[in-house]
């Protein structure tokens, strides 16, 4: 706020309050005269109105709210950019009540930080706590069923990118996933060839595929080229979670499975991004989490 | 400040009003019910129902339990009901018998009484306590003062922890009080209804029902000139006469012996007519049927009446208003009753997944997800089924569709529901998701929400 706007405020709030204590005593009394008369002269469609005293702890009554306004005002932000004698904010408040909830957590999330995530996540109450967490800082992206949506994996299916140890889990949560699949439309020899290496590529999870003779045509085109993306995803095209690399060869896919998602992926490359909450995530919270999303992959091991 | 000592104040002190006490029918009828009022708001909380309170607003939870059922913010709706009912029944007390509520339950003359009667207990009657009032301060004034102020703040807090007690277990706050054990929240509200019941039904009192409360002033609209009302019979009692004999041969039955206006709490004088602040409390019915009495003649110089009939005209009790009102009070019993019967203790809301419209799974499978939320609001374990009612194709994909909840509980669900594109194809389209209670074929709760396909 502005100093002009500031003491604007300032003088138009000291005004009233100033007038309205002026304005209270002023008018507290009447001459005897006024006080011996039946109405007090005012008159509404007939109805007029008595001239009857009002009741002294109405009075008091204004005058605790006048002193309540002027402690209020003094203690709290009210008066301009005046900051009150308790300095008071509303981020701070916020701030006092996450710590408040931090301290009574603390003992808890400490207790379940010393043990490992392959034991934590026999413990239901523990699931319980990092389900909320999930559905607070996860699920917006992953979904609430944490079955992904396109280009936002599925973290139940098993299937890990960068690794599906409770570790890897554990980094990927806190320090984020950078994945970078480059553009090869112009090293595959232009549409013809992404879309040879679409069904390539498509084959490797589905190998009924090669049995179509006009599939095995353009897989045989695109063989020789696919020494570009072993690099990578490893000779069998098994990928590599060193380097975020997907498994071709599982039937997931991250941005889709059709030729033409396969083709767009193969042409314009991919950038996936999974951001690091290390920042708005204690340890211990993260560990928590870790241990739900682990369990996660687990139940469908179990299915 | 001269000129200020020729002016008088716009607002009046309060005069303490010291009623006299008085017995009497209305008065006994009077005691009846306020010792049910209080009474009543006393015990309640201590009741217990199926080992737990039987009457328990837990906030914290926010489940209020009354006896056998329990009330979620869901049904908050049933309460709306209910202060409707409240006022209707309001109403027709008005319109039948004038503020017979203020006179008889309301908490304000309640507590009033009560505290009245401590003065009475410590102070003495009107006359000791009005000399009270004007001596100077001595021993017995301090004692009398003393033990009246103990009293009363006694009574307050018992009041102040009753209220507490509605809102959480009164056993373990009446143990923890006595051990000087309270949260700080427990301790604010407790002190709060204390300082509240002492300064209400002890220095307030009549002020609350002249400056506060609004069911006074609005009572007018619902006066008619059959309405009953406490009133003085002015062509039976005037031209009034001092003392008990009678030397001018036209005077009337009132001997003007000040007696209703020494009883009346609001500190009226009923024969002036009929006034706002009268709260239809019959202590000075009760006063002239003793005076009447002892002069031998007809009880009734102050009654129970019209208008109507005070000016000789016919008055009906039962018109056309009150029936009125008796009807829509009869119409709102039974949809209170009916929504209450029929009841289903269950609950279920879908929230669609905001991140995504739809989403194609690795196998091919169109894919919507949900969180479903399911409560049992019923103070038993219940087996619970989640069904669908979708068109063919569309599959249950994920999430569970059993579950048993215990009172009291709920859970969020994820749910994901799918088709597959190449074996069929499918529109966005209307679903409905059911929850069934196994073994209450009554107990069936629906959801509307939506399923959504791409557009091709």
């Amino acid at each position: 706020m502005s100093q002009f706007w500031s003491v604007y405020i300032i003088v138009l709030v000291v005004l009233n309050l100033v007038g309205c204590a002026v304005l209270l005593f002023w008018n507290s009394r009447m001459s005897a005269e006024e006080a011996q008369r039946e109405t007090t002269g005012h008159s509404f469609d007939g109805i007029e109105e008595l001239n009857k005293p009002l009741p002294r702890w109405w009075l008091w009554l204004f005058v605790g709210t006048l002193l309540f306004s002027a402690a209020y005002l003094a203690l709290y932000p009210g008066l301009g950019n005046y900051a009150g004698m308790l300095g008071w904010t509303s981020s701070g408040q916020w701030q006092k009540e996450v710590d408040f909830v931090d301290r009574q957590t603390a003992p808890l999330f400490a207790e379940y930080a010393k043990v490992p995530v392959e034991e934590l996540v026999q413990y239901d109450e523990v699931l319980e706590v990092g389900a909320r967490l999930y559905m607070q800082n996860c699920a917006m992206c992953h979904g609430a069923d944490a079955r992904g949506a396109r280009g936002y994996p599925n973290l139940t299916d098993g299937a890990w990118q960068w690794g599906g140890s409770p570790e890897a889990i554990r980094v990927s949560i806190s320090e984020g996933r950078r994945a970078n699949m480059m553009a090869f439309g112009p090293m595959l020899g232009g549409e013809d060839g992404i879309v040879d290496m679409a069904w390539y590529v498509a084959a490797l999870s589905r190998p009924e595929l090669a049995e179509r003779d006009d599939v095995a045509e353009r897989i045989e085109r695109a063989a020789p080229r696919f020494a570009m993306c072993t690099a990578c995803h490893g000779a069998e095209g098994r990928g590599n979670p060193q380097f975020g690399a997907p498994d071709l060869t599982d039937g997931n896919w991250l941005y889709g499975g059709r030729i033409e998602d396969i083709a767009q992926t193969l042409r314009d490359g991919r950038f996936g991004h999974m951001p690091g909450h290390a920042g708005l995530l204690s340890p211990e919270r993260i560990h928590v989490l870790t241990a739900y999303i682990y369990s996660l992959s687990l139940q469908d091991e179990d299915d | 400040m001269s000129d200020d000592a020729r002016r008088i104040p716009l607002y009046q002190k309060r005069e303490a009003i010291h009623p006299r006490a008085v017995s009497g029918r209305f008065q006994r009828l009077r005691d009846i019910t306020v010792w049910l009022t209080l009474g009543a708001y006393l015990l309640l909380p201590w009741l217990s129902w199926d080992g737990r309170q039987a009457i328990l607003f837990d906030l914290p939870a926010r489940q209020f339990h009354v006896f056998g059922i329990t009330f979620w913010p869901q049904d908050f709706i049933l309460l709306s009901w209910l202060l409707i009912l409240l006022a209707f029944m309001l109403f027709v007390a008005t319109v039948f018998a004038g503020r017979v509520y203020c006179g008889y339950v309301c908490p304000q003359t309640t507590w009033t009484r009560f505290f009245t009667w401590i003065e009475h207990l410590t102070e003495g009657d009107r006359n000791a306590r009005q000399r009270l009032d004007k001596a100077p301060w001595s021993r017995n004034k301090l004692l009398r003062r003393g033990s009246k102020h103990l009293l009363w703040w006694a009574l307050a807090s018992l009041t102040g922890i009753t209220f507490v007690g509605y809102f959480t277990p009164i056993d373990s706050l009446v143990w923890r009080a006595f051990v000087w054990q309270l949260g700080q929240w427990e301790i604010i509200w407790i002190a709060f209804f204390t300082i509240a019941t002492y300064l209400n039904a002890g220095w307030l009192r009549e002020q609350v029902c002249i400056y506060m409360c609004p069911y006074a002033r609005f009572q007018s609209a619902m006066f008619d000139r059959d309405t009953l009302i406490v009133s003085y019979d002015e062509s039976r009692g005037e031209p009034r006469e001092r003392g008990k004999r009678r030397r001018d041969e036209q005077a009337g039955d009132c001997i003007d012996c000040e007696l209703c206006v020494q009883v009346c709490p609001t500190g009226i004088d009923i024969r002036d007519g009929l006034q706002y602040e009268c709260i239809t409390c019959a202590a000075c019915i009760d006063a002239c049927d003793n005076v009447m009495d002892q002069i031998s003649r007809p009880r009734g110089l102050i009654r129970y009446t019209t208008e109507n009939a005070l000016q000789g005209q016919p008055s009906r009790l039962l018109r056309p208003r009150l029936l009125g009102y008796l009807v829509l009070l009869g119409v709102m019993t039974l949809l209170l009753a009916g929504s209450l019967a029929t009841r289903v203790p269950l609950g279920i809301d879908v929230i669609r997944d905001r991140g995504q419209l739809y989403r194609m799974a690795s196998d091919g499978f169109i894919e919507n997800s949900y969180q479903l939320r399911i409560m049992n609001r019923s103070q038993q374990t219940r087996t619970l089924v989640i069904g669908l009612d979708a068109p063919a194709g569309l599959q249950w994909r994920y999430g569970e569709q059993h579950l048993v909840l215990e009172p009291g509980a709920s859970r969020i669900l994820p749910v994901t529901l799918g088709y597959d594109p190449y074996q069929q194809h499918l529109n966005s389209t209307a679903i409905r998701f059911t929850l069934e209670d196994e073994s209450h074929a009554r107990y069936v709760r629906a959801r509307e929400s939506r399923f959504i396909a791409p557009r091709d």
